[in-house]
Formats: C-alpha cells, sequence, structure tokens
C-alpha cells in the first residue's frame, strides 16, 4: 500500500534508505565516472551520503524542507569537487522551496526538484543536453510539476521513469562540462555518472513511498 | 595496486596530518582540513592556494616562506568543500584581503566561489586568479576552457614572493594574472595513476601508446600517439608550446633572447632518469632556437599518484617576474637559495 503523504520522519527515513542505496551502488557510479571523469564521482557520492547519515539518523526535524536542507548541508561540508557543490545545492536550495510544512505531498516533492534543478544550472551553468546530471533533473522537475495533484507514491512513480529516462537520454549527448568535456564525441554511448546518481536516489525515493 | 595507506577513505586526512609534521613547526593544521603558515605578519596581502589531494607535493606543500600562506586541501582528485575554503581564508587574512590562486577545474571554482561568498559574509576581500596553462586542453582563444597542470609551481613561486611585499590585493592580483599569461604546460602520459579508495586506474591506455596533452588525472589532451623516445616526445612538446605562444594574439611568440624557466614534471612514476633525458633534449632544443633558460625546475612535483608521464611548462620572464623568482624560499615541496641555480 503506498504513501499519498510522509511525515516528517518519513521524509527522513526516505532520505536515509536513499542513502543507503547511494552507498550500495559505489561501484556502478565509480566505473560510471571512470568512463568519462576521473573515476572519484563513486567514492565521493559515498562519503557524502554516510554524512547524510551521521546528519539524519535519529534527529528529529522541524519541518520536511529542514530535513533535505541537512542532506545538502552534509553532502556540501564532506564531498568536496563539483558534486558536492552540486548535490549541495540541489537539497540546500530545493529544501528551502519544501516550506515549513510538517507534510510531503506531490506538491513539495515538485516544489523541491524545481527551485533545486533551477539553482543546480545557475550554479553551475550547465543546460539541457551538456550531458551533466541536469538531464536527469530537468525532466524530473517537468513530470513532477505535472504530477504535483496525485497522491506522492504515484507521483514519485511518474518522477521516478522520468529521471531514468532523463539518464538513458544522456548516453546520446556529447559532454561540454567538467572534465568530460574533452572527451568530445567519445563521451558518446555511455550515461553522466551524476545523471545516474540523480536517477538512483530519485528510485530509492519512490521505492519508500510505494511500500 | 599496492598502496601503504591506512583506512582508505581517511587518506587525505592522514597525508595532511603528515605534512604538518614534515613542516616541523613552519605549518599548523587548521580546521577541517587546511594548512597555514604560523608567522604570517599583519598587514599582509594574504595568497591562498588549494585544490584536490593525491597530487602532492603540490599544492599544500607550496605553503611556506615566501611562498603561499595558506593551502585547503580536499580529498583525493576532490576540490575542497566550500567550509575548508573558508576556514582556510579566515586563518589566513590579515586585514588586507586573499587572493585564491589555483587551477582551472569545475569543482574548484564552484567551491572556491562559494567559499569566497562566506568569507565575504565576513567581509574579508577576495580575488580569485585561475591558472590555465595547458595549452592542450582548449584553444588560446578559450583559456576559461583550459585546465591547470604543472605550470602551477613557478607561478605560486612567483605570486608568493610577489605577496611579501605587495601593497594591495590589486597589485597582487596584477602579478599573478601576468605570471599564469606567460606559463604554458604540455603534458604526457603512459599510463595511469589510481584512486587510493578504489584502487582503480583513473583511465586506460594500451601498452604501446602516449597520451599526448593529457591532464594530470588522465583527462585526454591532443591524442594517443605511437610510444616514442625522449628526444622526440621532447620536441613534439615543446612544439606545442611554441605554436601555442604563437597562437595566442594575448602574448608575443616566444623569440630569440626571451628568457624562460624551464619546468620537467614527474607524473608520479616516471623517473628522474627520464625526467634528465627528457630535461637534456629540451635544452638543446631551446638553444638552438636562441632562448636563454634563466633556470631549471625539476623533479616529481605535480603528480597523479602511480601515473607515468612527463610534463614541460615554460614561464617566460620579464624582469618583474625575474626578480620575484630570484627571491630565496623554503617548503616541503619547493625550496630555492636566492638567485638562479648555478647562477
Amino acid at each position: 500500500m503506498g504513501k499519498a503523504s510522509l511525515t516528517i520522519s518519513e521524509v527522513r527515513d526516505m532520505m536515509l534508505a536513499a542513502a543507503d542505496k547511494i552507498i550500495e551502488s559505489e561501484p556502478i557510479l565509480t566505473d560510471a565516472d571512470r568512463a568519462l571523469g576521473d573515476g572519484d564521482h563513486g567514492v565521493g557520492m559515498e562519503r557524502g551520503m554516510t554524512a547524510v547519515k551521521e546528519a539524519l539518523a535519529g534527529k528529529d526535524f522541524p519541518s520536511a524542507g529542514k530535513v533535505f536542507v541537512a542532506v545538502g548541508t552534509a553532502m556540501m561540508s564532506s564531498m568536496g569537487g563539483a558534486s558536492g557543490a552540486i548535490f549541495g545545492t540541489l537539497f540546500r536550495s530545493g529544501g528551502k522551496a519544501v516550506g515549513e510544512g510538517d507534510a510531503f505531498t506531490a506538491k513539495e516533492l515538485a516544489a523541491l526538484l524545481r527551485e533545486g534543478t533551477d539553482q543546480v544550472m545557475a550554479r553551475g551553468g550547465a543546460k539541457p543536453g551538456d550531458k551533466t546530471m541536469v538531464d536527469a533533473l530537468v525532466p524530473a522537475a517537468d513530470k513532477a510539476a505535472e504530477v504535483a495533484t496525485l497522491p506522492l507514491d504515484e507521483a514519485l512513480a511518474a518522477v521516478a521513469e522520468a529521471a531514468a529516462a532523463g539518464r538513458d537520454a544522456s548516453e546520446g549527448m556529447i559532454a561540454t562540462m567538467g572534465r568530460a568535456k574533452t572527451l568530445g564525441e567519445n563521451s558518446l554511448g555511455k550515461p553522466d555518472a551524476g545523471a545516474v546518481s540523480v536517477s538512483i536516489i530519485v528510485a530509492a525515493m519512490r521505492d519508500y513511498a510505494a511500500a | 595496486m599496492k598502496k601503504l595507506i591506512n583506512n582508505p577513505l581517511k587518506v587525505a586526512d592522514e597525508l595532511v596530518e603528515g605534512l604538518v609534521e614534515a613542516y616541523n613547526g613552519e605549518c599548523r593544521h587548521v580546521g577541517t582540513r587546511s594548512i597555514v603558515k604560523n608567522d604570517i605578519p599583519d598587514g599582509k596581502v594574504a595568497l591562498l592556494v588549494g585544490g584536490g589531494s593525491g597530487h602532492e607535493p603540490i599544492y599544500h606543500g607550496l605553503v611556506g616562506r615566501n611562498l603561499a600562506d595558506g593551502a585547503a586541501c580536499g580529498d583525493i582528485f576532490a576540490a575542497p568543500p566550500p567550509n575548508i575554503v573558508f576556514e582556510a581564508t579566515e586563518a589566513v587574512n590579515r586585514g588586507k584581503g586573499v587572493l585564491y590562486l589555483y587551477g582551472n577545474y569545475a569543482g574548484d571554482v564552484l567551491n572556491f566561489d562559494l567559499g569566497a561568498e562566506l568569507a565575504s559574509d565576513e567581509d574579508i576581500e577576495v580575488r580569485t586568479i585561475l591558472i590555465w596553462d595547458d595549452v592542450c586542453s582548449a584553444p588560446p582563444t578559450e583559456k576559461k576552457n583550459r585546465r591547470g597542470i604543472a605550470g602551477l609551481v613557478p607561478i605560486v613561486k612567483i605570486a608568493g614572493a610577489a605577496s611579501q611585499s605587495a601593497a594591495s590585493l590589486d597589485e597582487l592580483e596584477a602579478l599573478a594574472k601576468k605570471a599564469v599569461l606567460q606559463t604554458r604546460s604540455v603534458g604526457v602520459s603512459m599510463s595511469p595513476g589510481s584512486i587510493p579508495a578504489t584502487g582503480k586506474p583513473t583511465f586506460d591506455i594500451d601498452e604501446d601508446k602516449i597520451g599526448l596533452g593529457m591532464g594530470i588525472h588522465g583527462e585526454p589532451g591532443v591524442g594517443e600517439i605511437p610510444m616514442a623516445t625522449a628526444d622526440d616526445l621532447s620536441v613534439q612538446m615543446l612544439d606545442l608550446i611554441f605554436a601555442d605562444f604563437e597562437k595566442d594574439e594575448e602574448v608575443a611568440a616566444l623569440a630569440p633572447g626571451d628568457e624562460i624557466l624551464l619546468f620537467v614534471n614527474s607524473l608520479g612514476a616516471t623517473t628522474m632518469m627520464e625526467l634528465l633525458i627528457a630535461l637534456r633534449k629540451a635544452k638543446a632544443v631551446l638553444v638552438e632556437r636562441g632562448i636563454r633558460v634563466h633556470d631549471v625546475i625539476v623533479g616529481p612535483l605535480v603528480t597523479c599518484q602511480e601515473m607515468a608521464g612527463i610534463s614541460f611548462s615554460i614561464t617566460r620572464l620579464d624582469e618583474e617576474l625575474k626578480k620575484y623568482w630570484e627571491m630565496p624560499c623554503q617548503s616541503v615541496c619547493f625550496s630555492k637559495m636566492e638567485g638562479r641555480y648555478g647562477g
């Protein structure tokens, strides 16, 4: 039986589940980044999500938004690298947009993804098609806006599908940002590691809401 | 790959702890992972460097006498997060502002910019000069897309010397900008380094191939060429540097009579024997072209673990850059006496 909305402590547990999923996926992320970057994305995400677990486990938060801000702060201050600054911005900015309410519905999900994605693009300078995590985020945020009135579990199912499609689409793009940009056309055929991470996080959120 | 480490995720922290011991009282550990000089005078314009760890002895080995005042240290091959940049900024600031001088990578720019925002909240003035000396990473019209590689050593050395007497942040910024503009590097790689936490190589390359123009993390450059002799490769690398000075409208072509510094760097596994063989050929080519080699740096200073590879960096000197080059300096990474070697 899926969840139509989440309480604050359920939001926390959902992000703890997402953190576990990323830590478990370290070898996949390492391989994805080795193909296009310098191979450190998996270890960086593992470090960031380990810090997220320390920041979240057993803690009470005053609002759903503050859970996401805590996720972003933990990632930004523990990971370093472009990923730390960008994932930190995603969750910190997105969390602030979720607001101070105590329920997390599809409406808050849409706010999280829209503001988070906009700030990631402003900070990092990437736009759709550059073969970055933005290529998973933008379709996810667009889909979230479309399904903002559905129950959360149904909305997350649609959003996770959009993020996965965005990740797959990044395989057909030529990198123009970050360390992969010097590969040019040789970057074709492989997904962006950041887009893979986004799709894993959203899928873990979907699985939590579906249970 | 056999690695002499403890917890793979603590490599950067533990190497910085060791570095503080190597500094033997000259520098101290600050905050999460910064190294800061102990005797920065009041009113000094501060120079802060930094970047990912794993490339030792840079960047954090370049803190010292007449060099940088501090370094913000990231994890292995990852930029330092904003809180580390900020803690280092606060610790080196003496009221005259702080110049950030580091290699141009997306992660470093994002995190140092966020660190500068935190510093600005505390009324610390920060300026940034990016090091983009790798001529194989983008054409001279697109310097913003160029990577920072081994050229950082002469650049930080010169800026560190200038920072001792710089009257203002403006003055130091202008000097560092000039040093960056006159410094060009070309690197090649023969085999990859590895990431300590995963043990995996950072890239793959065939046994009989060399990555010409490859970056210090294994980023592709001009392309793969067949394995060559030291002499052939040295000529090709210098040709790329000469061509870049010639193509770049912001600088004059390298011409007979020009005075330069020549830096021959090992990426880690390439031995001093190989560096010296390459240096021998490089010097001969430069002399033949009428270039005056004022001083030479040789050694593994900008590395990527056990990556086999070599880079040449050339810094063209004018009277001002030469004056700051000739000042003595001392650090774990690089030390020199006053003047020029043999001089």
